[in-house]
């Protein structure tokens, strides 16, 4: 393959990967754990924002020193996650706000000195 | 591929195959039905980094595509949900 690769280009790899998956786990960690829905629905953007980059970015450092010429196309997955997962986030919070409304339930409105998590 | 970088690949795709159980157990313990949307995005997103480490393995191109094919119609069938949540329909 490609064997001529120098070894601080598969270390860079590597540490994007690991950073990459890391916060892929932090993030659906959150969602498990967190108490309610509001909450929950912040921590996959861990795995839509870090987890992306470090996956497309590794992706696109092996590509490109495979070839030998710049290979970027895997970066189109992270422009495409970035335009879709807000509006998905959006609308199942709007979808959420609207059946909490629906069921009489207290919509929790953030304050100055709420600690996330609480 | 160096040893570190395939030691570094299989611990990826632990920590990822991880974190889709984790959405998975959300996905199945609920409780409403916006928890369970919300479960399912996590997971096409984790199955999608799953498929780019995957491209890393094998050294091929075509899993690139599997992983666009897996953002896009994740991110049809998330918005499809909410929309039914929202509304009680989807195309009105």
């Amino acid at each position: 393959m490609n064997e001529w690769a120098p070894l601080w280009v598969d270390a860079l790899t590597a540490v994007l990967v690991l950073v990459g998956a890391l916060a892929a786990l932090i993030g659906s960690f959150g969602v498990l754990r967190l108490k309610s829905f509001f909450q929950r629905i912040h921590a996959p953007t861990l795995g839509a924002t870090l987890g992306t980059w470090g996956f497309t970015l590794a992706t696109a450092v092996q590509a490109s020193f495979e070839r030998g010429q710049p290979y970027l196309h895997a970066l189109l997955i992270t422009v495409f996650i970035a335009l879709t997962a807000p509006v998905t986030t959006v609308m199942l919070m709007r979808a959420a706000v609207f059946r909490a409304r629906i069921r009489g339930e207290e919509i929790p409105v953030p304050g100055v000195g709420d600690s996330p998590g609480s | 591929m160096s040893s570190l970088l395939s030691w570094a690949l299989a611990f990826a795709l632990g920590l990822l195959a991880l974190g889709m159980l984790l959405a998975l157990a959300r996905m199945v313990i609920g409780p409403r039905a916006e928890d369970r949307v919300l479960a399912f995005d996590c997971l096409y997103l984790n199955t999608m980094l799953v498929i780019l480490a995957l491209g890393l393995i094998y050294r091929s191109s075509s899993y690139f595509e599997a992983a666009l094919l897996i953002a896009l119609f994740g991110f049809v069938g998330s918005a499809a949900m909410s929309k039914f949540l929202l509304r009680g329909e989807i195309i009105e």
